[in-house]
């Protein structure tokens, strides 16, 4: 009895740090490969692994960290379940499609909350469409393509074969690649749309040797982001070359095969609760929570405003399990990162690739730099 | 065993007339401790002690090696002269850093998986408690005096000062990101402690608990990233502290009454850890990836010699 008191007493005094997590279900998408399985709850596990690690901090500053996970279903209403979060959330972590974050950031009930796009690559959506209240966790396409180029300046792997595929973020793809070519006087030989309708497992070895003959070039880079064909360039193409892009050698926030700079301890304690692997959304979720972990440490609040001004500033670093501390771009709410340069079962290298210096931080190497940014 | 004692007398011919101390090096990958004497420069030999070894101590009285075998999940005391396995501690999972208290009857224990202090009693070979800290908890150190362990947590980014009688936190100090090694002065007066992800040295003050200088460390020619300073020593007097920089491949030699930072002396590849020899003239340190140690001469600040000793060397103690 006395015990309970004394308890109830102590988490009074904390101070409450309210965080949601929303979440709308995918439908399972075509995949031309059925090795791996589709992962329903990606990110939510990384979300509740930072809630973990960020209260366990919390015990020593008085700070108690809650998260409130909202799924909604495939064709659901997000509005209505962004609308029910209420005043007292003033942290929303989203998982959501790219189309939706402008629709939530949009809302009446968002002005005066912090959000977390945890998921998409959108470079319009920190560009153009970008809002003052969202911070972008995941690297843009831009970003991703440039640590691709540096990458392969440094090999002199400079004339791309392109080959993009049927979907809209395809395009954007291959948009961001084209970018990145320009940007580093890579030269683009060929540029080919994949517009195969079939099942390319049945017919790859037959198609892809000619879909890639009549160039010479130094690297085939494939645009698929859904994953229908790009696994099957791989040693088929006419010429022996090598694959990068969305399969091959793919550049990502995060992968299996990264150990350095303690990320091997985060991998097994994910790995411990989790039962699988850490996913990229889930480092992204687990990232955006250990964000707010780190602000309201620091600044000492619960309050949306003052851990934005935090995590805005130049005093905040946070401890990603890149090597070097990450922090947001106060242009475009970009979080800068080390991204990594991935095959299947080896990491191959990590950008910003040694040699490509800038005046601030190299980290601003990739992506859209601050006189670049078309977020006003 | 007449055989042992037969060929250390024979080293100690060879050497000079004044006794030498010995170095032990814990090899993570051989499963092993290299024993080398430093004075010739020579590798003695190699002793099996268990799955990955990687945290190293000697006892006060100099009789008790302490080697922590992290994938044992043990602390394992071996005989100092006979390297004979003379018992287990029961560290909790995944050991890889430990300290003594000053008068050699505990222990404390990093368990970085499962954000805890394990304080074992050496002679019961027994944890007497688990002290929760934050997240991923790696530098441990007590003062001198007796009065404080410091545990700092490398995810939480905090130093965490637990009162060495009643094994509670007292106070918990925001660092910077990835705090790693942590070390008292002999006076106690001061905890130094690396930040591996900000690059720099923190100096507290013991008492008021708070950061009092910030040593940020940068070679030119050298990636900012690469600078990840990891093991600290400070010798007797305070006149110098020495730092381990990791992947930088060298050992930060600053200047411990003006905080400036003299020379950054080239060792091997990634060098971990650092241990004086007795008379403090000299410091060792460990190169994980150059599988060698590097042997400094404090009176020069200059590496005399570097010598192989097996693979990835971690930890090392040093017996007078």
């Amino acid at each position: 009895m006395l015990l309970s008191a004394v308890f109830s007493a102590v988490a009074a005094s904390k101070q409450s740090i309210k965080i949601a997590y929303l979440f709308q279900e995918r439908a399972v998408p075509a995949a031309l490969s059925n090795l791996d399985a589709f992962i329903q709850n990606k990110g939510q596990l990384g979300a509740e692994l930072a809630i973990s690690d960020n209260n366990t901090t919390g015990q020593f500053t008085q700070q108690q960290y809650e998260l409130k996970t909202v799924v909604v279903p495939v064709g659901g209403d997000m509005a209505a379940a962004f609308n029910a979060l209420g005043d007292d959330i003033g942290l929303v972590v989203l998982n959501v499609t790219p189309a939706q974050v402008n629709q939530l950031a949009d809302l009446p009930s968002a002005q005066n909350k912090l959000l977390f796009d945890a998921a998409s690559s959108d470079d319009e959506l920190r560009g153009v469409q970008c809002r003052r209240h969202v911070l972008h966790i995941l690297p843009s396409r831009a970003m991703r393509a440039d640590a691709l180029a540096q990458y392969m300046l440094k090999k002199r792997w400079r004339e791309w074969f392109l080959v993009v595929g049927q979907t809209a973020e395809d395009r954007l793809y291959a948009a961001a690649i084209k970018r990145a070519a320009k940007r580093y006087g890579m030269k683009l030989v060929a540029e080919k749309a994949w517009d195969n309708t079939y099942d390319a497992r049945r017919t790859a070895q037959a198609d892809v040797p000619q879909f890639t003959q009549g160039e010479d070039y130094d690297v085939l880079v494939v645009a698929d982001e859904q994953g229908l064909f790009g696994e099957y360039l791989d040693y088929r193409t006419w010429l022996p070359r090598p694959v990068i892009g969305t399969q091959g050698l793919i550049a990502t926030a995060w992968h299996r095969t990264h150990e350095q700079w303690g990320a091997v301890q985060l991998q097994n304690r994910f790995k411990e609760s989790a039962g699988r692997w850490m996913e990229e959304e889930d480092y992204a979720a687990y990232l955006a929570v250990r964000a707010i972990g780190e602000a309201s440490v620091r600044a000492k609040s619960n309050q949306a405003s003052a851990i934005k001004d935090y995590m805005l500033s130049e005093a905040f670093a946070l401890q990603g399990y890149k090597g070097k501390p990450m922090s947001f771009r106060a242009w475009d709410g970009q979080l800068r990162q080390p991204i990594l340069l991935a095959a299947p079962r080896s990491l191959v290298g990590v950008a910003p690739v040694e040699g490509f210096l800038h005046p601030t931080s190299e980290l601003d190497t990739l992506g859209y730099d601050q006189p670049e940014t078309a977020c006003k | 065993m007449r055989k042992i004692i037969i060929s250390f007398c024979a080293a100690a011919l060879f050497t000079a007339s004044v006794p030498a101390e010995t170095v032990f090096v814990t090899l993570e990958k051989d499963n092993a401790v290299a024993v080398v004497d430093p004075v010739a420069g020579a590798l003695i030999k190699t002793v099996p002690v268990g799955q990955r070894p990687r945290g190293i101590a000697l006892s006060q009285d100099g009789k008790t090696l302490f080697v922590a075998t992290s994938d044992d999940d043990t602390i394992r005391m071996f005989d100092a002269e006979t390297l004979r396995e003379t018992g287990k501690l029961p560290s909790g999972e995944d050991p890889e850093t430990f300290a003594l208290s000053p008068d050699g009857k505990l222990m404390y224990v990093s368990n970085e998986d499962d954000s805890e202090v394990t304080v074992i009693d050496i002679a019961a070979q027994k944890a007497l408690t688990k002290v929760k800290v934050g997240v991923e908890p790696e530098g441990i150190a007590v003062s001198p005096d007796n009065r404080w362990v410091i545990s700092a947590s490398e995810t939480t980014n905090m130093l965490h000062w637990i009162d060495s009688k009643t094994h509670q936190i007292v106070d918990n100090t925001l660092v910077d990101p990835r705090p790693r090694a942590v070390s008292f002065t002999a006076d106690s007066q001061q905890l130094w402690a690396t930040s591996e992800m900000a690059g720099t040295v923190m100096v507290l003050d013991s008492a008021g608990k708070q950061i009092a200088q910030t040593i940020k460390l940068e070679v030119q020619g050298v990636s900012s990233d690469l600078i990840q300073p990891v093991g600290v020593a400070i010798d007797k007097d305070r006149r110098y502290a020495y730092v381990a920089m990791g992947p930088a491949n060298r050992v930060a030699v600053i200047n411990a009454q003006t905080y400036q930072v003299e020379k950054y002396l080239l060792v091997g590849q990634r060098v971990w850890n650092l241990a004086f020899s007795p008379d403090q003239k000299r410091l060792y340190t460990t190169n994980g990836v150059s599988n060698d140690i590097s042997i400094i001469d404090l009176t020069e600040h200059k590496v005399t010699k570097s010598l192989a000793v097996g693979r990835y060397p971690w930890g090392v103690a040093v017996k007078p």
